[in-house]
């Protein structure tokens, strides 16, 4: 379980260094996907088999396909596909990342060891209720369509302002 | 059984590794992408803690996530594309139209 665990995490934080380093967005799209589909793995470790299904079909199918549609669709050149030689790191750039990024992150290691700071309440949901119910997809239904009834419908709504918007955005006449 | 802190510190790198990547890159789209990553770091730290406090709410909010950030990725392609139409460019820093 653990040798899993230390795959899954180390394919996908190589391949979200590979992201933010290669200069061709084409490259940094692909290892986003494989970003996604390790993160998929984890989620799979964890009992979490509708959400890792969710992440492959949405992040590494849908989303990652309008991406890769975006970059080919805007047909960047050579001069525009490779950034400026230098360009990778901004002089700004580095002083924002010693000044915000390190202690953001340490502070985030001593949270996370220290584990008093996680103590909430236990729910019902253990892995054999879940599997008493009929499954973690079945029990993840009962909740969504019950207690998340209302933020469900407007989520509906909110992926049809996002339909609208992307059409009055993009499209030249209307 | 993996523990927790483990999956914690794996999100915190994920999460460093995009606003790394919202810092450094000039590319619109690879900022974007950068973004996708931190909200996929966030996802791992609600399953990963939904898992051990046996509660499905975290699943859920996972579930809610993916959809807004289907919504904000549509949404700011559009825009992409038509800055792209209008400027020639993705480069943040040729595009400063708002900048005084």
């Amino acid at each position: 379980m653990l040798a899993i665990f230390f795959v899954f995490s180390a394919i996908s934080v190589i391949s979200a260094l590979a992201v933010i380093l290669n200069r061709n967005p084409v490259k940094s799209a692909l290892s986003l996907v494989v970003c996604f589909f390790s993160l998929g793995g984890l989620y799979l470790l964890l009992q979490a088999e509708f959400i890792a299904v969710m992440q492959v079909l949405v992040y590494a199918g849908a989303i990652m396909v309008l991406f890769l549609f975006v970059i080919m669709f805007l047909n960047l050149g050579p001069e525009g596909l490779k950034e400026r030689r230098g360009a990778i790191i901004s002089p700004g750039a580095s002083w924002g990342i010693i000044y915000l990024l390190v202690p953001i992150f340490l502070s985030l290691l001593y949270a996370i060891h220290h584990p008093q700071a996680f103590t909430g309440a236990s729910g019902e949901y253990t892995s054999e209720a879940i599997a008493a119910a009929g499954g973690n997809t079945r029990s993840i239904a009962m909740v969504l369509f019950s207690k998340y009834l209302l933020p469900f419908e407007v989520t509906s709504v909110l992926l049809l302002v996002a339909v609208v918007g992307a059409i009055v955005l993009a499209k030249k006449r209307l | 059984m993996v523990p927790l802190p483990y999956y914690l510190t794996v999100s915190a790198i994920l999460f460093c590794i995009g606003v790394c990547g919202v810092l450094i890159r000039r590319n619109a789209i690879v900022i974007f992408m950068s973004i996708e990553l931190m909200l996929n770091s966030v996802n791992l730290t609600f399953v990963a803690l939904s898992s051990v406090l046996n509660s499905l709410d975290g699943q859920i909010f996972v579930f809610f996530v993916m959809v807004v950030a289907a919504a904000e990725v549509t949404v700011g392609l559009a825009i992409i594309v038509t800055v792209f139409r209008n400027k020639a460019t993705v480069e943040m820093d040729r595009i400063n139209l708002m900048k005084w």
